[in-house]
């Protein structure tokens, strides 16, 4: 009998990897019709203005221009303004959000008119001859000041810039403050930040005038739910549509969304009769995609006074920008779950106030509200450490929710899975915690210029975003599911068509490890089928950190099913009933009779001639599965940072980073690293470098790279990497989700090692990014303290 | 972003470079590496009307020394001048200025002339250059001159350069001191913060001669006279900090959002210590 080769979990390279790395990729830019024509937008440099006109003559005259519309001229082509899928309450203020302005501009990139011309050049040159006569108007652009007495009002006709208050308790949160020894209140604030993938947001779009039905290609993380959106906004029947997303370079939320540009190159497809292009630029970028955090949290802890939480309180506001996105005001309450992380206790109160302001439209950013909340709960642990004086691995381990399966959390919510203390454990031996702690006491009694600090943080984060009924009962406007089609081709090779769309993620090579060994085939005999909604017509798509614990599953489930039905074509043709089959390594083999066997590549090809299939079987040997998983999966972990802070200069260096995180069973191990890695480097980048700052007036100070300081490379040190196991319960694999898990825990692990390093000092504050000239003042005033 | 329009000539000499400049007028522009103009261009904060490429003058490529002074030609990359064994030995704080400049990209395309024309306060080369008393030669029309590294710098982005003259090479007297060069920012490939050119010759473990030049201090390399003064004869740890200090003497620098005024006197001060630390030990 053949013995099996197991491709999940094993070291498989990256099948994507080969056609990317030698230009062979196909990406929305690359992508060149006949009578193309390129679009570009005129934009606000205004954060609020009201537009007394607009002169496009001149525009309209330049070399090469086809067309120049304003907002006014557009108004006829929608049938919705843009797309707001989550409605967190009964009374949230929606603004209409028409992808070109009418009659005001409220954040400096606000679209004001649409060029259209031969050349992407011509374009570009004619939108600096838009002409638009503003009537500039105060802005507001952070939380404090659009909350304060007498501030602008983004949206005149509502009366404050609040948007939606979201509360949520469980438990009696007053009774367990009112018992307890010690309570503690923290402030802190999430910085805004600016996605950044590497390959900027583009569209095009083919109209088919005759028939009314147009192909749009996007750099879009969720080609299924565009099309829905993009039925509804432009008003084109869905069924006319067929969304693409090609090969798409990195999204980290920024392309889950429905955005301005992509629907005006629709309708002006639609319009003009002929296909239309936009490639954003990257400054355009900065200021034309949602950005994200941009949150003032307050966390109350309340403990016994061995440091044992009995109540927790979370109090944020949130930075919505000038217009709600697809999903922005229920981002911050994706983390409205996790403020009480990894840890017990009874009770629990949250909310969230979403405040409008004159900037660009937070959304989605790698974590989603996750990171914001781990942030704030690891950070006030550590403070909670203080206040009773415990070492920061004691308070985790005092805090620890037990090990179980569907362990409930004060936050109300039942976690799949959990054993955090072994992974912390492990976490802990690996480091060699008491030798560092040694380290830093000789450096500290030294008085040396660099010092030593050791922050941890031990995550527990929500992802595989799916139960639908949940999902429906906080008000969300999708499903959690998703579908998986598998087919044995005559010729033997597997189609795997999945409904996640993978932008990076490496789903072609993972899905291939599931259905290779589920179907007994070959890993390069799997082909995945993805992200065209013509060739994958069902599926919910890729963001949440869910594709591998819902999409994943799918496949594997398909994959069962075509096995059923292999057993029941194979038992047909050896004559023998399917329990007597046995299963292993794509072959049908009757239990004790080894030479009487039949493969699955012949069992298809019998179900594709049909000569002689059982009786009431269809031809084929193909199947569908949808799942929709009983809950979500929580993933957790300990990260480690351990940081060398120039005392003289105020510069942290990261000397070691150590991960040990837990997303159950791995497929893929050289994936979840990478997945580790870049999650890793992005929270690095929150705490120590990226700040997107706006000025009073609404200008985007850090309007490109040059000032908003993305990290490469060079400032990442070598991740150390471990992994525990404890599969999740929410799904067949046993698998969580690892996506996002690395920017969720490395933020507060940076940040708890520089307030540790500064600890002899008596520091026990720092706010992100923790950049040298704010640490080195730190430094300065406690020594002043202590003077 | 795309840049706005403009017309694009090849050279072929510097002759023709100048021909080419004098028929341009006003809004003409060099193009050298092109890794300081054609950023601006694509931000739209320049928009020459049209672009003289000398890039391709390698006759302006070239490290040639005689013992006392030794004279690069403006095209040459900082990766040749990091790479040069000549300019190692004989100018060794030249080779690690350019190491330190941006990333490998940069230094492959950037050129000497080009960083000391464009003028750039945050550049790296023109300090080193000011704290090794370089000389300019400049080609115009009307015939070539000489100009001095401290005479040469006027403001941001603003230099002796005329309108249509053309930088060919750059002079540096070899002194046998010691050079460093501390440059301090907050990503590798970054501009500096603050940068320190240290160029200093020691006697018997004590300071003979002290040349500090200063980037990113002010809207020109600066040289710290008062630091220099008291640095000659110095040989220990703390007298080294004192002098140090006295970088306060240039007055306020310019602050802006990645460092304010007093932060950076404070690094002035922190990274010449370093600097000269460096050559003492
Ligand atoms: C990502 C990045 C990072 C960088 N980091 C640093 C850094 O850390 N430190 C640093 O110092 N620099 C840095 N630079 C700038 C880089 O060093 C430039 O190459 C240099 O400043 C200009 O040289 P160039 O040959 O590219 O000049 P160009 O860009 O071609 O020209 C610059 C200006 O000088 C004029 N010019 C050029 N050559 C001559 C000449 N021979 N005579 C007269 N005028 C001339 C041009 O007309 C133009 O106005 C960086 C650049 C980039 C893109």
């Amino acid at each position: 009998m053949a013995t099996a080769e197991r491709y999940v979990g094993g070291g498989v390279l990256r099948k994507e990897d080969p056609t990317l790395l030698t230009g062979q990729g196909s990406f929305v830019e690359s992508i060149t019709l006949p009578g193309m024509v390129h679009v570009a937008f005129a934009r606000s440099p205004y954060g609020a203005a009201r537009i007394n006109g607009i002169d496009t003559g001149a525009a309209a005259n330049a070399p090469g221009v086809l067309a120049v519309f304003t907002g006014e001229d557009l108004a006829g082509e929608w049938a919705a303004a843009l797309p707001m899928a989550w409605p967190v309450t009964e009374d949230i203020r929606i603004p209409d959000h028409w992808p070109v302005a009418r009659d005001a501009v409220r954040y400096v990139g606000d679209a004001v008119a649409v060029v259209v011309a031969e050349t992407r050049e011509q374009a570009i040159d004619a939108v600096d001859l838009v002409d638009v006569d503003y009537e500039v108007l105060p802005a507001v652009v952070d939380i404090e000041s659009a909350r304060a007495d007498g501030a602008a009002r983004v949206h005149e006709q509502f009366d404050s810039n609040d948007c939606y208050t979201w509360t949520h308790t469980n438990g009696d949160v007053d009774a367990a403050f009112a018992k307890a020894d010690v309570v503690i209140k923290e402030h802190y604030t999430q910085p805004r930040l600016i996605p950044n993938a590497i390959e900027p947001r583009a569209v095009v779009v083919q109209p088919t005038p005759a028939a009314g039905d147009f192909t749009v290609w996007s750099t879009t993380q969720i080609p299924h739910i565009a099309k829905v959106l993009f039925a509804l906004t432009a008003g084109i029947p869905e069924a006319k549509l067929r969304v693409i997303a090609p090969d798409v370079g990195g999204g980290f939320g920024s392309k889950l969304n429905i955005y301005a540009e992509d629907v005006t190159c629709l309708v002006l497809a639609r319009r003009l009769g002929v296909p239309t292009r936009w490639v954003a630029g990257r400054s355009e970028g900065y200021v034309a995609t949602i950005h994200g955090r941009d949150q003032i949290q307050e966390i109350e802890l309340a403990a016994d006074s061995a440091g044992k939480i009995l109540g927790y309180r979370a109090s944020i506001l949130a930075n919505m920008g000038a217009y709600l996105q697809l999903i922005t005001p229920g981002t911050p309450l994706l983390g409205g779950f996790l403020f009480c992380g990894s840890y017990g206790g009874e009770a629990y109160h949250f909310e969230c106030t979403g405040v409008f302001t004159n900037t660009t439209p937070t959304d989605a950013y790698r974590g989603a509200g996750r990171p914001e909340a781990t942030y704030a709960i690891e950070r006030a642990i550590d403070a909670l450490g203080r206040a009773v004086g415990v070492d920061p691995v004691e308070i985790r381990r005092r805090n620890f929710l037990p090990k179980g399966e569907m362990v409930e959390s004060p936050c109300g919510l039942a976690f799949d899975t959990t054993d955090y203390e072994t992974n912390l454990d492990h976490a802990v031996d690996l480091l060699g915690y008491e030798a560092l702690r040694a380290e830093q006491a000789e450096r500290r009694a030294r008085g040396a210029t660099r010092q030593l600090g050791i922050g941890f943080s031990t995550y527990v984060e929500m992802c595989g975003l799916a139960p639908s009924q949940v999902l429906g009962s906080l008000n969300y406007g999708a499903g959690g599911w998703d579908a998986a089609t598998v087919r044995i081709l005559p010729t033997g090779q597997a189609e795997v068509v999945t409904g996640s769309s993978p932008h990076g993620q490496g789903h072609v090579t993972s899905w291939s490890q599931i259905a290779a060994d589920a179907l007994g085939v070959s890993f390069e005999d799997v082909i995945v089928l993805h992200g065209d909604t013509q060739v994958a017509p069902h599926g919910m798509n890729t963001y949440g950190s869910r594709s591998l614990a819902v999409a994943g599953v799918a496949v594997h489930n398909a994959c069962g099913h075509v096995v059923e039905k292999a057993r029941r074509l194979a038992a047909h043709s050896l004559e023998v009933a399917p329990e007597d089959l046995e299963f292993e390594g794509g072959t049908f083999t009757v239990k004790g009779v080894p030479e009487r066997q039949t493969s699955i590549q012949e069992v298809a090809y019998a179900a594709w001639t049909a000569h002689s299939l059982p009786e009431g079987e269809e031809p084929g040997l193909t199947a569908h599965h949808v799942f929709d998983p009983p809950n979500f999966t929580f993933p957790f972990g300990t990260h480690v940072c351990v940081t060398e802070i120039d005392m003289e200069t105020g510069q942290v260096e990261i000397a070691r980073y150590l991960a040990v995180d837990d997303c159950g069973n791995v497929v893929n191990p050289q994936i979840v690293d990478g997945q580790v890695h870049g999650g890793v480097a992005q929270g690095i980048a929150a705490a120590l470098y990226e700040e997107a700052r706006y000025a009073e007036d609404g200008t985007l100070e850090t309007s490109s790279m040059l000032n908003y300081l993305v990290p490469s490379a060079a400032e990442m040190p070598v991740f150390e990497l471990d992994r525990t196991v404890t599969p999740s319960n929410s799904n067949p694999m046993g698998v969580k989700g690892i996506g996002e898990a690395g920017t969720i825990a490395s933020a507060p692990a940076v940040i708890n090692s520089v307030v540790d390093g500064l600890s002899h000092l008596g520091v026990t504050e720092m706010t992100m990014p923790a950049t040298p000239e704010r640490v080195w003042q730190t430094i300065q005033n406690a020594k002043g303290g202590a003077a | 972003m795309i840049p706005a329009p403009f017309e694009y000539e090849r050279a072929t000499s510097v002759a023709h470079a100048l021909e080419l400049m004098a028929q341009g007028g006003e809004d003409a522009r060099l193009l050298a590496g092109g890794h300081s103009l054609l950023p601006l261009m694509r931000l739209r904060l320049a928009r020459p009307t049209l672009l003289v490429d000398i890039g391709g003058l390698d006759d302006l490529k070239y490290v040639s020394g005689n013992g006392d002074a030794i004279e690069i030609g403006a095209l040459t990359t900082h990766h040749e001048i990091a790479d040069s064994h000549e300019l190692g030995e004989a100018c060794p704080l030249l080779t690690t200025t350019a190491a330190q400049i941006g990333d490998p990209q940069v230094r492959h395309r950037g050129t000497i002339g080009g960083s000391v024309a464009h003028a750039d306060p945050a550049s790296d080369l023109p300090t080193a250059l000011l704290a090794m008393d370089a000389e300019f030669v400049i080609e115009a029309v009307g015939g070539s001159r000489s100009v001095a590294a401290a005479d040469f710098f006027e403001g941001p982005f603003m230099s002796a350069l005329g309108d249509g003259e053309i930088l060919t090479s750059i002079r540096v007297p070899v002194s046998g001191a010691s050079g460093v060069y501390r440059k301090f920012n907050r990503r590798a490939q970054d501009w500096a913060i603050v940068g320190v050119a240290a160029l200093i010759g020691t006697d018997g473990g004590a300071i003979s001669s002290a040349a500090i030049g200063l980037t990113n201090m002010g809207g020109t390399p600066l040289r710290a006279e008062a630091v220099e003064a008291s640095l000659v004869g110095v040989s220990g740890a703390d007298e080294v900090a004192a002098a140090a200090a006295q970088v306060a003497d240039i007055g306020m620098p310019p602050g802006d959002e990645q460092a304010s005024a007093e932060y950076r006197l404070h690094l002035a001060s922190v990274l010449i210590r370093r600097a000269v630390g460096d050559v003492l030990t």
